[in-house]
C-alpha cells in the first residue's frame, strides 16, 4: 500500500510546551499520607449492564489506589503529567466559548499530543462537540458565537486576527457524525479538496483519489464505481469514504465527531481499524459518547463535563486509574 | 361525504376538459402549415390570412432576452437571500419587495417599462417589453430560487467548508448544481408565466405584423396578436385568434408538464 505519509510534519520540529499545571501532585501527596487506605466507594464489582473493555478498564479496587477526590465544579482540571513529555500539535490555553449569554466551554486548557489519537469523552451536552468544531473554526458558521481565548496550532494562533482560516481548515480535516457525501460521483467526492485547489492534472487526481480510497479502506469495494453516485453506498461506506474525502486534502489533525454512532458493529469496526492505522501519520480527535470505543482506540482520553475539562490522561491511566471520583462514576455508568 | 368530493373533483376535471374541447373543436381548423409558416397578410392581399409565424417568434425572442435579464438576476438574488444574508434589514427588505412585486398586476409593469425605455427612446420598441417581462420573471426566479436552496441540507455545506472551501465555492461546486432540478423548475415557471403575458406588452412592444428581428421598433407577439385579431372585424382573422390560442394553451401546457417531469423524485445522480 502506498503509504501516505504527511509531508508537512517532518517540517515542524516537535513543540514541548510546559503546562501551567495546578498544584495538585502536592495535595495528592498530603492525602495519600493522611487517608486510611480505604477502598474506594464501590465494591468493584462493574455494573452488569455493560461489557468490559478490552483490558481490565474498570477501577481496581486495590489498597494502594489514592482515594478519589469529589469533583469541585471550579477546580482546575486534572492533567496527568505524561502529557507533558509528549510533543502537542494543538495547544488550547483558557479557551472560552459562548454561545450568546450562554457559556458553552469554560477556559479549557490542554494540548493534544502529536501522532496520536486523543479521545474526548463525556455525558452528553458537555461540550465536547463544540470543543472539536471550534478547533477548525467551524463554529464561526453559527451566529451569536463568541471565544476568548487561543487555541495554538503548532506555532499559529487559530483565533487570531489576521489568521488564513481558509487554509487553516486544510489542514484540519473533520469527519462528520452524519457521513454527508457530496450528491456526486464517489471520484468527485474523494478528489474534492484537490478540486478546490485548483488541481487540472487527470493523472494526479486519479492518484490522490486511490491512495485516499486505500488508506479509508474503501479501494476494493468501490473501485468499479468510481464515477457512480456516491448516495448509492451503504452508511458504513459513506463514512468511509467521508474520511478518505477528509484524508485526501492531506492534512495534519483528522477531527473526528462520533464517526461511528450512526454505524453498525462491523462498519464501526472496520472505521475503528482505520483509525488504528491512521495513528502514526495523522493526529485524530475523536469525539466519542461510547467509552468502550474510546478505550479501544484512542491513546489518552480526556472526561469533560459541563463544559469544563475534568479530567486528561492516558487512556490506560483514566480507566484503570483515574483520579477524581467524578471520572471514575462517569467511566462505570454511574451517570451520564 | 365522498360523494360530494367525487363530485366536485368531477366538476374541476369537467371545466378543465370543456375549455380544452371547445377550444380543439374551434381552432382546430385553422391550425394547419400556413399558420406556423407565413406571416400575416392584410385584408385584401392574396394569401390572406396568412398565418402567425411573426407573433411565435416575436414571443420567443421577447421571452429569451427577458430570460438573459431575468435568470441571472433572479438566481443571484436568491443565493443571497439563501446563502449570504449579510444585513437583516436587507434580506427582510428583498425578500418581502420580492413577494410584493410577484403580485403586482402585470399592466402595472408594463407602464414601468413604457417610462424606462419607450419615452427615452421616442417610440414603442421590442426592447422595453423584455424588460417588463424581466421585471415580472425576477421576483418569481428569486423566490423559488431561494426556497429551493433552502432545501439543501445543511451538512453539505458544513462538509465543503470543512475541506477548505470558500463560501463561493461552495455555492458554485456544491449548492447550486445539487438545486439544479429546483432551479430549472422555477425557471420554467417563470417562463411559463411571461410566454403568456399581454398586458405588459400592450405599450411597451406595441405588437406589430411583419416578421422582425430588430427590437428597437414595435415588436410582434402571440398574446398581443391574439388580442388584435379577436378585437378585430375580420372573421378569418377571428378564427386564427383560436388557433393563436390553442398554441398558446397547449405551450403553457408542456411548460408545466416539462416541470413536472424535472421535480419527479429521482434516483442519485453522479
Amino acid at each position: 500500500m502506498p503509504e501516505l505519509g504527511n509531508p508537512r510534519a517532518q517540517q515542524y520540529p516537535p513543540v514541548m510546551k510546559e503546562l501551567p499545571m495546578p498544584d495538585e501532585p502536592e495535595n495528592v501527596e498530603s492525602e495519600r499520607a493522611h487517608a486510611a487506605p480505604s477502598l474506594p466507594g464501590h465494591n468493584g464489582a462493574a455494573p452488569q449492564s455493560r461489557p468490559a473493555p478490552a483490558f481490565s478498564g474498570y477501577p481496581s479496587p486495590l489498597a494502594t489506589a489514592p482515594p478519589r477526590r469529589e469533583p469541585s465544579l471550579t477546580a482546575q482540571p486534572e492533567i496527568h503529567p505524561e502529557l507533558n513529555s509528549e510533543p502537542h500539535v494543538l495547544v488550547l490555553s483558557q479557551f472560552c466559548l459562548y454561545y450568546g449569554k450562554h457559556k458553552a466551554l469554560h477556559e479549557i486548557s490542554m494540548p493534544i499530543a502529536a501522532q496520536k489519537v486523543t479521545a474526548l469523552v463525556g455525558p452528553s451536552g458537555c461540550g465536547k462537540s463544540t470543543l472539536l468544531r471550534s478547533i477548525n473554526r467551524l463554529n464561526d458558521l453559527i451566529e451569536h458565537v463568541r471565544t476568548e481565548g487561543r487555541i495554538m496550532f503548532r506555532d499559529e494562533n487559530v483565533y487570531g486576527s489576521n489568521t488564513d482560516v481558509i487554509g487553516l481548515r486544510k489542514r484540519l480535516g473533520m469527519v462528520f457524525q452524519k457521513s454527508n457525501p457530496f450528491p456526486m460521483s464517489v471520484f468527485e467526492n474523494v478528489i474534492y479538496a484537490r478540486r478546490i485547489a485548483d488541481e487540472r492534472s487527470k493523472a494526479r487526481l486519479h492518484q490522490v483519489c486511490e491512495r485516499s480510497l486505500r488508506s479509508a479502506a474503501l479501494w476494493d469495494e468501490v473501485k468499479d464505481r468510481l464515477h457512480s453516485s456516491a448516495l448509492g453506498l451503504s452508511g458504513g461506506q459513506q463514512q468511509r469514504l467521508c474520511i478518505a474525502r477528509a484524508i485526501a486534502a492531506e492534512p495534519e489533525v483528522l477531527l473526528m465527531d462520533e464517526p461511528c454512532s450512526a454505524l453498525d458493529p462491523i462498519a464501526t469496526a472496520k472505521v475503528e481499524d482505520l483509525i488504528h492505522e491512521l495513528r502514526g501519520r495523522y493526529t485524530v480527535v475523536i469525539v466519542t459518547h461510547n467509552m468502550q470505543q474510546a478505550a479501544r482506540v484512542s491513546d489518552f482520553t480526556a472526561f469533560m463535563y459541563l463544559g469544563r475539562l475534568v479530567e486528561y490522561g492516558p487512556t490506560g491511566s483514566i480507566f484503570q486509574n483515574p483520579r477524581l471520583k467524578q471520572t471514575e462514576d462517569y467511566i462505570t455508568g454511574r451517570f451520564g | 361525504m365522498w360523494m360530494g368530493c367525487i363530485a366536485c373533483a368531477a366538476i374541476i376535471l369537467g371545466v378543465l376538459a370543456l375549455v380544452l374541447w371547445y377550444l380543439i373543436s374551434i381552432g382546430r381548423q385553422s391550425v394547419n402549415l400556413a399558420f406556423f409558416a407565413q406571416d400575416p397578410q392584410p385584408y385584401g392581399a392574396d394569401g390572406y390570412p396568412g398565418g402567425m409565424r411573426n407573433a411565435l417568434v416575436g414571443t420567443a425572442i421577447l421571452v429569451g432576452l427577458a430570460s438573459a435579464v431575468g435568470v441571472p438576476v433572479g438566481i443571484l438574488g436568491g443565493v443571497y437571500l439563501s446563502e449570504y444574508r449579510t444585513r437583516a434589514w436587507l434580506t427582510e427588505t428583498v425578500r418581502f419587495t420580492a413577494d410584493v412585486l410577484a403580485g403586482v398586476p402585470s399592466i402595472v409593469v408594463g407602464i414601468l417599462g413604457y417610462e424606462l425605455l419607450v419615452v427615452p427612446l421616442g417610440h414603442f420598441n421590442g426592447w422595453a417589453g423584455a424588460l417588463a417581462l424581466a421585471f415580472i420573471m425576477i421576483p418569481i426566479v428569486t423566490r423559488t430560487t431561494e426556497e429551493m436552496l433552502h432545501l439543501i441540507p445543511g451538512s453539505y455545506r458544513e462538509a465543503s467548508i470543512a475541506l477548505g472551501a470558500t463560501k463561493a465555492r461552495t455555492i458554485v461546486r456544491v449548492v447550486l448544481p445539487a438545486a439544479t432540478g429546483g432551479l430549472i423548475t422555477g425557471v420554467m415557471l417563470a417562463l411559463a408565466r411571461v410566454a403568456g403575458e399581454t398586458a405588459p406588452l400592450l405599450f411597451t412592444a406595441l405588437g406589430s405584423r411583419l416578421l422582425t428581428f430588430d427590437p428597437r421598433y414595435p415588436f410582434p407577439s402571440l398574446t398581443k396578436q391574439i388580442y388584435d385579431y379577436a378585437t378585430g372585424p375580420y372573421a378569418e382573422q377571428k378564427q386564427q385568434a383560436w388557433a393563436g390560442i390553442l398554441i398558446l394553451i397547449v405551450l403553457i401546457f408542456s411548460f408545466n408538464l416539462l416541470v413536472r417531469l424535472f421535480t419527479r423524485p429521482r434516483q442519485f445522480r453522479a
